[in-house]
Protein backbone atom coordinates (compact mmCIF):
# COMPACT_ATOMS: atom_id res chain seq x y z
CA UNK A 1 0.00 0.00 0.00
CA UNK A 2 2.74 2.36 1.04
CA UNK A 3 4.71 1.50 -2.09
CA UNK A 4 1.75 2.24 -4.32
CA UNK A 5 1.27 5.60 -2.63
CA UNK A 6 4.92 6.52 -2.93
CA UNK A 7 5.25 5.61 -6.59
CA UNK A 8 1.98 7.42 -7.35
CA UNK A 9 3.29 10.59 -5.77
CA UNK A 10 6.65 10.30 -7.50
CA UNK A 11 5.13 9.73 -10.92
CA UNK A 12 2.49 12.41 -10.44
CA UNK A 13 5.17 14.90 -9.41
CA UNK A 14 7.00 14.08 -12.59
CA UNK A 15 3.86 14.64 -14.67
CA UNK A 16 3.06 17.88 -12.87
CA UNK A 17 6.58 19.09 -13.56
CA UNK A 18 6.09 18.67 -17.31
CA UNK A 19 2.58 20.12 -17.11
CA UNK A 20 3.89 23.26 -15.39
CA UNK A 21 6.62 23.76 -17.97
CA UNK A 22 4.18 23.18 -20.81
CA UNK A 23 1.66 25.60 -19.36
CA UNK A 24 4.34 28.24 -18.87
CA UNK A 25 5.38 27.96 -22.50
CA UNK A 26 1.77 28.15 -23.66
CA UNK A 27 1.02 31.14 -21.47
CA UNK A 28 4.00 33.08 -22.76
CA UNK A 29 3.23 32.31 -26.41
CA UNK A 30 -0.39 33.25 -25.79
CA UNK A 31 0.54 36.67 -24.50
CA UNK A 32 3.14 37.16 -27.21
CA UNK A 33 0.69 36.45 -30.01
CA UNK A 34 -2.49 37.81 -28.43
CA UNK A 35 -2.33 41.31 -29.94
CA UNK A 36 -1.44 40.01 -33.38
CA UNK A 37 -4.33 37.54 -33.24
CA UNK A 38 -6.84 40.21 -32.29
CA UNK A 39 -5.48 42.43 -35.02
CA UNK A 40 -5.66 39.83 -37.77
CA UNK A 41 -9.14 38.79 -36.69
CA UNK A 42 -10.30 42.39 -36.90
CA UNK A 43 -8.62 42.87 -40.27
CA UNK A 44 -10.38 39.78 -41.56
CA UNK A 45 -13.73 40.99 -40.27
CA UNK A 46 -13.10 44.42 -41.74
CA UNK A 47 -12.37 42.83 -45.12
CA UNK A 48 -15.71 41.06 -45.02
CA UNK A 49 -17.60 44.12 -43.82
CA UNK A 50 -16.15 46.46 -46.43
CA UNK A 51 -17.28 43.99 -49.09
CA UNK A 52 -20.89 44.67 -48.21
CA UNK A 53 -20.67 48.17 -46.74
CA UNK A 54 -18.83 50.42 -49.21
CA UNK A 55 -16.22 52.53 -47.38
CA UNK A 56 -17.95 55.66 -48.68
CA UNK A 57 -20.92 54.79 -46.51
CA UNK A 58 -19.22 55.24 -43.14
CA UNK A 59 -16.60 57.30 -41.39
CA UNK A 60 -16.75 55.70 -37.95
CA UNK A 61 -14.63 52.91 -36.52
CA UNK A 62 -17.12 50.26 -37.54
CA UNK A 63 -15.31 47.38 -35.79
CA UNK A 64 -15.58 49.15 -32.44
CA UNK A 65 -19.14 50.39 -32.93
CA UNK A 66 -20.68 47.07 -32.08
CA UNK A 67 -23.71 45.84 -30.28
CA UNK A 68 -24.64 42.51 -28.72
CA UNK A 69 -27.68 41.09 -30.44
CA UNK A 70 -29.55 38.49 -28.38
CA UNK A 71 -30.49 35.22 -30.06
CA UNK A 72 -33.59 35.56 -32.18
CA UNK A 73 -35.65 33.15 -34.24
CA UNK A 74 -35.86 35.78 -36.98
CA UNK A 75 -32.07 35.76 -37.29
CA UNK A 76 -31.91 32.02 -36.79
CA UNK A 77 -29.32 32.56 -34.07
CA UNK A 78 -29.01 30.57 -30.88
CA UNK A 79 -26.23 32.62 -29.31
CA UNK A 80 -25.54 36.29 -28.85
CA UNK A 81 -24.22 37.73 -32.09
CA UNK A 82 -22.57 41.04 -32.81
CA UNK A 83 -24.00 43.79 -34.97
CA UNK A 84 -21.68 46.45 -36.39
CA UNK A 85 -23.03 49.92 -37.03
CA UNK A 86 -21.89 52.08 -39.92
CA UNK A 87 -22.37 55.80 -39.43
CA UNK A 88 -21.67 58.73 -41.67
CA UNK A 89 -21.20 62.08 -39.93
CA UNK A 90 -22.91 60.62 -36.85
CA UNK A 91 -25.99 59.55 -38.81
CA UNK A 92 -26.66 55.80 -38.96
CA UNK A 93 -26.10 54.59 -42.50
CA UNK A 94 -26.10 50.80 -42.25
CA UNK A 95 -25.98 47.91 -39.83
CA UNK A 96 -24.16 44.62 -40.31
CA UNK A 97 -26.04 41.62 -38.93
CA UNK A 98 -25.22 37.96 -38.63
CA UNK A 99 -27.91 35.52 -39.60
CA UNK A 100 -28.14 31.76 -39.91
CA UNK A 101 -30.17 29.87 -42.48
CA UNK A 102 -30.86 26.64 -40.57
CA UNK A 103 -32.30 24.68 -43.48
CA UNK A 104 -29.51 24.40 -46.03
CA UNK A 105 -29.05 21.17 -47.95
CA UNK A 106 -26.44 19.99 -45.47
CA UNK A 107 -26.95 22.02 -42.35
CA UNK A 108 -26.61 25.61 -41.34
CA UNK A 109 -25.50 28.39 -43.64
CA UNK A 110 -24.02 31.36 -41.81
CA UNK A 111 -24.67 34.72 -43.43
CA UNK A 112 -23.57 38.25 -42.83
CA UNK A 113 -25.75 41.00 -44.22
CA UNK A 114 -25.65 44.76 -44.30
CA UNK A 115 -28.90 46.70 -44.21
CA UNK A 116 -28.95 50.38 -45.09
CA UNK A 117 -30.77 52.76 -42.78
CA UNK A 118 -33.68 52.84 -45.22
CA UNK A 119 -34.17 49.08 -45.02
CA UNK A 120 -32.46 48.31 -48.32
CA UNK A 121 -29.90 45.52 -48.45
CA UNK A 122 -26.39 46.79 -49.06
CA UNK A 123 -25.12 43.27 -49.51
CA UNK A 124 -25.18 39.68 -48.30
CA UNK A 125 -22.28 37.23 -47.99
CA UNK A 126 -22.05 33.61 -46.96
CA UNK A 127 -19.59 33.22 -44.10
CA UNK A 128 -19.65 29.46 -43.84
CA UNK A 129 -21.64 26.58 -45.27
CA UNK A 130 -21.43 22.86 -45.93
CA UNK A 131 -23.34 22.75 -49.22
CA UNK A 132 -22.20 20.34 -51.91
CA UNK A 133 -19.04 21.59 -53.62
CA UNK A 134 -19.62 22.24 -57.29
CA UNK A 135 -23.37 22.13 -56.90
CA UNK A 136 -24.74 24.20 -54.03
CA UNK A 137 -21.67 26.35 -53.53
CA UNK A 138 -22.58 29.00 -56.11
CA UNK A 139 -23.71 31.02 -53.10
CA UNK A 140 -20.03 31.85 -52.52
CA UNK A 141 -18.92 35.02 -54.16
CA UNK A 142 -15.77 34.23 -56.09
CA UNK A 143 -17.55 31.21 -57.59
CA UNK A 144 -20.70 32.94 -58.75
CA UNK A 145 -22.26 36.42 -58.55
CA UNK A 146 -25.58 34.93 -57.38
CA UNK A 147 -25.38 36.40 -53.88
CA UNK A 148 -25.15 39.88 -55.36
CA UNK A 149 -28.75 39.47 -56.48
CA UNK A 150 -29.71 40.69 -53.01
CA UNK A 151 -28.01 44.08 -53.41
CA UNK A 152 -30.51 46.93 -53.27
CA UNK A 153 -33.47 44.68 -52.48
CA UNK A 154 -35.78 45.56 -49.63
CA UNK A 155 -39.15 44.61 -48.23
CA UNK A 156 -40.47 47.77 -49.88
CA UNK A 157 -39.59 46.54 -53.34
CA UNK A 158 -40.44 42.89 -52.77
CA UNK A 159 -43.41 41.76 -50.73
CA UNK A 160 -43.39 38.52 -48.74
CA UNK A 161 -44.50 36.45 -51.74
CA UNK A 162 -41.53 37.73 -53.77
CA UNK A 163 -38.97 36.51 -51.22
CA UNK A 164 -38.78 33.09 -52.80
CA UNK A 165 -36.78 31.51 -55.58
CA UNK A 166 -38.38 31.79 -59.03
CA UNK A 167 -39.29 28.13 -59.01
CA UNK A 168 -41.58 28.81 -56.03
CA UNK A 169 -43.10 31.90 -57.64
CA UNK A 170 -40.71 34.44 -56.14
CA UNK A 171 -38.18 36.85 -57.59
CA UNK A 172 -34.83 35.18 -56.91
CA UNK A 173 -32.70 33.20 -59.31
CA UNK A 174 -31.60 29.66 -58.54
CA UNK A 175 -29.67 26.94 -60.26
CA UNK A 176 -31.42 23.80 -61.41
CA UNK A 177 -30.42 20.88 -59.24
CA UNK A 178 -29.65 23.01 -56.20
CA UNK A 179 -32.80 24.81 -55.12
CA UNK A 180 -32.74 23.96 -51.43
CA UNK A 181 -29.67 26.07 -50.81
CA UNK A 182 -30.92 29.38 -52.33
CA UNK A 183 -34.36 28.75 -50.89
CA UNK A 184 -32.85 28.62 -47.39
CA UNK A 185 -30.83 31.78 -47.94
CA UNK A 186 -33.68 33.82 -49.44
CA UNK A 187 -35.86 32.84 -46.51
CA UNK A 188 -33.19 33.75 -43.98
CA UNK A 189 -32.49 37.12 -45.61
CA UNK A 190 -36.17 38.00 -45.66
CA UNK A 191 -36.49 37.11 -41.97
CA UNK A 192 -33.42 39.16 -41.13
CA UNK A 193 -35.00 42.15 -42.87
CA UNK A 194 -38.13 41.66 -40.78
CA UNK A 195 -35.91 41.59 -37.70
CA UNK A 196 -34.27 44.80 -38.83
CA UNK A 197 -37.63 46.50 -39.36
CA UNK A 198 -38.80 45.47 -35.90
CA UNK A 199 -35.61 46.46 -34.10
CA UNK A 200 -34.34 49.38 -36.15
CA UNK A 201 -34.30 51.86 -33.27
CA UNK A 202 -32.42 49.61 -30.85
CA UNK A 203 -29.96 48.48 -33.50
CA UNK A 204 -28.77 52.01 -34.07
CA UNK A 205 -29.09 53.16 -30.46
CA UNK A 206 -25.84 54.66 -29.25
CA UNK A 207 -24.71 52.09 -26.72
CA UNK A 208 -27.74 50.43 -25.28
CA UNK A 209 -27.69 46.73 -26.07
CA UNK A 210 -30.89 45.25 -27.42
CA UNK A 211 -32.25 43.30 -24.49
CA UNK A 212 -35.69 42.17 -25.37
CA UNK A 213 -35.04 38.51 -24.86
CA UNK A 214 -33.01 37.12 -22.01
CA UNK A 215 -29.42 36.05 -22.64
CA UNK A 216 -28.85 32.38 -22.15
CA UNK B 1 25.84 11.94 -36.39
CA UNK B 2 27.73 11.54 -39.64
CA UNK B 3 26.61 12.52 -43.09
CA UNK B 4 25.56 9.00 -44.06
CA UNK B 5 23.19 8.70 -41.09
CA UNK B 6 21.87 12.12 -41.93
CA UNK B 7 21.14 11.01 -45.47
CA UNK B 8 19.65 7.68 -44.39
CA UNK B 9 17.21 9.37 -42.03
CA UNK B 10 16.14 11.74 -44.78
CA UNK B 11 15.74 8.94 -47.31
CA UNK B 12 13.73 6.99 -44.75
CA UNK B 13 11.29 9.82 -44.21
CA UNK B 14 10.93 10.87 -47.82
CA UNK B 15 10.81 7.47 -49.46
CA UNK B 16 11.52 4.18 -47.72
CA UNK B 17 9.30 4.73 -44.67
CA UNK B 18 7.19 7.56 -46.07
CA UNK B 19 4.36 8.16 -43.58
CA UNK B 20 1.81 8.85 -46.31
CA UNK B 21 2.34 5.99 -48.75
CA UNK B 22 4.28 3.35 -46.78
CA UNK B 23 3.49 3.60 -43.08
CA UNK B 24 -0.02 4.87 -43.88
CA UNK B 25 -0.10 6.81 -40.62
CA UNK B 26 -2.02 10.04 -40.16
CA UNK B 27 -4.46 9.48 -42.99
CA UNK B 28 -7.24 11.62 -41.48
CA UNK B 29 -5.66 14.99 -42.28
CA UNK B 30 -4.02 13.52 -45.35
CA UNK B 31 -7.34 12.74 -46.92
CA UNK B 32 -9.27 15.71 -45.57
CA UNK B 33 -7.03 18.64 -46.47
CA UNK B 34 -5.49 17.37 -49.67
CA UNK B 35 -8.17 19.01 -51.83
CA UNK B 36 -5.64 21.60 -53.01
CA UNK B 37 -1.86 21.96 -53.15
CA UNK B 38 -1.77 24.95 -50.83
CA UNK B 39 -3.89 23.31 -48.13
CA UNK B 40 -1.97 20.07 -48.31
CA UNK B 41 1.50 21.57 -48.28
CA UNK B 42 0.62 24.05 -45.52
CA UNK B 43 -0.69 21.38 -43.19
CA UNK B 44 2.23 19.14 -44.13
CA UNK B 45 4.74 21.85 -43.23
CA UNK B 46 2.94 22.61 -39.98
CA UNK B 47 3.15 18.89 -39.15
CA UNK B 48 6.83 18.78 -40.12
CA UNK B 49 7.59 21.71 -37.80
CA UNK B 50 5.71 20.05 -34.95
CA UNK B 51 7.50 16.75 -35.60
CA UNK B 52 10.94 18.35 -35.71
CA UNK B 53 10.29 20.31 -32.52
CA UNK B 54 8.83 17.32 -30.71
CA UNK B 55 11.82 15.19 -31.69
CA UNK B 56 14.19 17.91 -30.54
CA UNK B 57 12.45 18.43 -27.22
CA UNK B 58 11.69 14.83 -26.33
CA UNK B 59 15.08 13.29 -27.17
CA UNK B 60 17.03 15.29 -24.52
CA UNK B 61 14.57 14.41 -21.74
CA UNK B 62 14.07 10.78 -22.75
CA UNK B 63 16.21 9.50 -19.88
CA UNK B 64 14.38 11.55 -17.26
CA UNK B 65 10.86 10.45 -18.16
CA UNK B 66 9.84 7.27 -16.31
CA UNK B 67 8.90 4.63 -18.82
CA UNK B 68 5.39 4.18 -17.37
CA UNK B 69 4.30 7.75 -17.99
CA UNK B 70 6.18 8.42 -21.19
CA UNK B 71 3.03 8.41 -23.36
CA UNK B 72 1.20 11.11 -21.35
CA UNK B 73 4.37 13.20 -21.19
CA UNK B 74 5.03 12.85 -24.92
CA UNK B 75 1.44 13.75 -25.74
CA UNK B 76 1.62 16.71 -23.39
CA UNK B 77 4.74 18.01 -25.13
CA UNK B 78 3.27 17.43 -28.59
CA UNK B 79 0.05 19.18 -27.57
CA UNK B 80 1.99 22.18 -26.29
CA UNK B 81 3.96 22.41 -29.53
CA UNK B 82 0.85 22.13 -31.67
CA UNK B 83 -0.88 24.83 -29.67
CA UNK B 84 2.14 27.10 -30.11
CA UNK B 85 2.06 26.51 -33.87
CA UNK B 86 -1.67 27.17 -33.83
CA UNK B 87 -1.23 30.50 -32.01
CA UNK B 88 1.47 31.55 -34.45
CA UNK B 89 -0.63 30.68 -37.47
CA UNK B 90 -3.64 32.42 -35.97
CA UNK B 91 -1.55 35.54 -35.48
CA UNK B 92 0.48 35.66 -38.67
CA UNK B 93 -1.28 33.47 -41.25
CA UNK B 94 -4.91 34.08 -40.42
CA UNK B 95 -6.39 33.10 -43.78
CA UNK B 96 -4.65 29.77 -43.75
CA UNK B 97 -5.54 29.25 -40.10
CA UNK B 98 -9.21 29.58 -41.02
CA UNK B 99 -8.94 27.24 -44.01
CA UNK B 100 -7.08 24.48 -42.14
CA UNK B 101 -9.36 24.97 -39.15
CA UNK B 102 -9.74 21.91 -36.97
CA UNK B 103 -6.89 20.11 -38.73
CA UNK B 104 -4.24 22.20 -36.99
CA UNK B 105 -5.23 21.07 -33.48
CA UNK B 106 -5.75 17.59 -34.89
CA UNK B 107 -1.99 17.35 -35.53
CA UNK B 108 -1.83 16.37 -31.84
CA UNK B 109 -3.66 13.17 -32.62
CA UNK B 110 -1.89 12.52 -35.89
CA UNK B 111 -0.44 9.11 -35.14
CA UNK B 112 2.69 9.75 -37.19
CA UNK B 113 3.88 12.35 -34.66
CA UNK B 114 3.64 10.07 -31.64
CA UNK B 115 4.84 7.13 -33.73
CA UNK B 116 8.15 8.86 -34.55
CA UNK B 117 8.60 10.14 -31.03
CA UNK B 118 8.04 6.67 -29.64
CA UNK B 119 10.04 4.83 -32.29
CA UNK B 120 12.90 7.26 -32.80
CA UNK B 121 13.17 10.24 -30.44
CA UNK B 122 12.87 8.08 -27.32
CA UNK B 123 15.99 6.17 -28.41
CA UNK B 124 18.17 8.72 -30.22
CA UNK B 125 19.87 12.06 -29.73
CA UNK B 126 18.23 15.45 -30.16
CA UNK B 127 19.79 16.35 -33.50
CA UNK B 128 18.97 13.03 -35.13
CA UNK B 129 15.45 13.06 -33.66
CA UNK B 130 14.71 16.56 -34.89
CA UNK B 131 16.02 15.63 -38.33
CA UNK B 132 14.01 12.41 -38.34
CA UNK B 133 10.83 14.26 -37.40
CA UNK B 134 11.42 16.89 -40.03
CA UNK B 135 12.20 14.32 -42.73
CA UNK B 136 9.08 12.34 -41.91
CA UNK B 137 7.08 15.56 -41.94
CA UNK B 138 8.54 16.49 -45.32
CA UNK B 139 7.68 13.04 -46.62
CA UNK B 140 4.11 13.63 -45.52
CA UNK B 141 4.19 17.10 -47.07
CA UNK B 142 5.35 15.67 -50.38
CA UNK B 143 2.48 13.18 -50.43
CA UNK B 144 0.00 15.86 -49.43
CA UNK B 145 1.35 18.17 -52.13
CA UNK B 146 1.20 15.57 -54.89
CA UNK B 147 -2.23 14.38 -53.82
CA UNK B 148 -3.39 17.99 -53.54
CA UNK B 149 -2.12 18.79 -57.03
CA UNK B 150 -3.81 15.70 -58.45
CA UNK B 151 -7.16 16.51 -56.85
CA UNK B 152 -6.98 20.22 -57.55
CA UNK B 153 -6.18 19.87 -61.25
CA UNK B 154 -8.80 17.17 -61.74
CA UNK B 155 -11.41 18.75 -59.54
CA UNK B 156 -11.06 22.45 -60.19
CA UNK B 157 -8.65 22.78 -63.10
CA UNK B 158 -6.32 25.03 -61.09
CA UNK B 159 -3.04 24.78 -59.21
CA UNK B 160 -2.04 26.79 -56.14
CA UNK B 161 -5.51 28.26 -55.60
CA UNK B 162 -5.64 29.96 -52.22
CA UNK B 163 -1.92 30.66 -52.19
CA UNK B 164 -2.71 34.25 -51.20
CA UNK B 165 -3.97 32.85 -47.88
CA UNK B 166 -0.50 31.53 -47.15
CA UNK B 167 1.72 34.19 -48.66
CA UNK B 168 -0.38 37.34 -48.66
CA UNK B 169 -2.41 39.15 -51.28
CA UNK B 170 0.50 39.69 -53.64
CA UNK B 171 0.56 35.96 -54.37
CA UNK B 172 -2.96 36.04 -55.76
CA UNK B 173 -1.71 36.13 -59.34
CA UNK B 174 0.32 32.96 -58.88
CA UNK B 175 -2.73 30.75 -59.22
CA UNK B 176 -2.41 28.65 -62.35
CA UNK B 177 -5.50 27.92 -64.36
CA UNK B 178 -4.27 24.70 -65.89
CA UNK B 179 -7.48 24.01 -67.74
CA UNK B 180 -9.22 27.23 -68.74
CA UNK B 181 -13.01 27.33 -68.32
CA UNK B 182 -13.00 24.04 -66.47
CA UNK B 183 -16.39 22.88 -65.25
CA UNK B 184 -14.94 20.89 -62.39
CA UNK B 185 -14.94 17.22 -61.53
CA UNK B 186 -16.72 16.82 -58.23
CA UNK B 187 -15.45 13.33 -57.40
CA UNK B 188 -11.87 14.51 -57.14
CA UNK B 189 -12.75 17.15 -54.55
CA UNK B 190 -14.96 14.90 -52.43
CA UNK B 191 -13.43 12.34 -50.01
CA UNK B 192 -13.57 9.41 -52.48
CA UNK B 193 -11.23 11.39 -54.73
CA UNK B 194 -8.71 11.44 -51.91
CA UNK B 195 -8.89 7.68 -51.43
CA UNK B 196 -8.58 7.00 -55.14
CA UNK B 197 -5.69 9.44 -55.45
CA UNK B 198 -3.87 7.94 -52.47
CA UNK B 199 -4.41 4.45 -53.88
CA UNK B 200 -2.85 5.51 -57.17
CA UNK B 201 0.09 7.10 -55.33
CA UNK B 202 0.76 3.94 -53.31
CA UNK B 203 0.48 1.84 -56.45
CA UNK B 204 2.86 4.19 -58.23
CA UNK B 205 5.41 3.97 -55.46
CA UNK B 206 5.21 0.18 -55.33
CA UNK B 207 5.65 0.04 -59.08
CA UNK B 208 8.77 2.20 -58.89
CA UNK B 209 10.13 0.01 -56.09
CA UNK B 210 9.49 -3.18 -58.06
CA UNK B 211 11.14 -1.71 -61.12
CA UNK B 212 14.19 -0.72 -59.12
CA UNK B 213 14.37 -4.21 -57.61
CA UNK B 214 14.06 -5.86 -60.99
CA UNK B 215 16.84 -3.67 -62.32
CA UNK B 216 19.07 -4.57 -59.41
CA UNK B 217 18.43 -8.28 -60.00
CA UNK B 218 19.18 -8.08 -63.72
CA UNK B 219 22.59 -6.65 -63.04
CA UNK B 220 24.06 -9.00 -60.46
CA UNK B 221 27.55 -7.78 -59.55
CA UNK B 222 26.31 -4.22 -59.83
CA UNK B 223 28.61 -1.26 -59.72
CA UNK B 224 26.97 0.62 -56.81
CA UNK B 225 27.90 -2.28 -54.51
CA UNK B 226 31.49 -2.05 -55.60
CA UNK B 227 31.40 1.67 -55.09
CA UNK B 228 30.15 1.22 -51.55
CA UNK B 229 32.86 -1.27 -50.83
CA UNK B 230 35.48 1.25 -51.86
CA UNK B 231 33.88 3.91 -49.74
CA UNK B 232 33.73 1.62 -46.71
Amino acid sequence: MKRIARSTIQTATNLVFFAVIGTAILASVFFMTHDAIVKSEEAEKMKLITQIVPPAMFDNDIIQDKLDVPPSPLLGTEDVTIAYRARLKGEPSAVVLESIAPDGYSGKIALILAVRANGELAGVRVVSHKETPGLGDYIELPKDPWIKGFDGKSREVYKDADWKVKKDGGQFEYMAGATITPRAIVKAVNKALIYYAENREQLFAANAPVKKEKHK
Amino acid sequence: MNLQEFRDIFHNGMWKQNPGVVQLLGLCPLLAVSSSVVNGVSLGLATAVVMALSGASIAPIRNYVPNEIRIPVFILIIAVLVTVVQYLMNAYMYGLYVVLGIFIPLIVTNCIVLARVEAFASKNGAMASAWDGFSMGLGLTAVLGVLGAFREVLGKGTLFSGIDLALGDMAQSWVLHVVPDYKGFLLAILPPGAFIGLGLLIAGKNWLNLRAEAKARNKPASTPMAGEAIQG
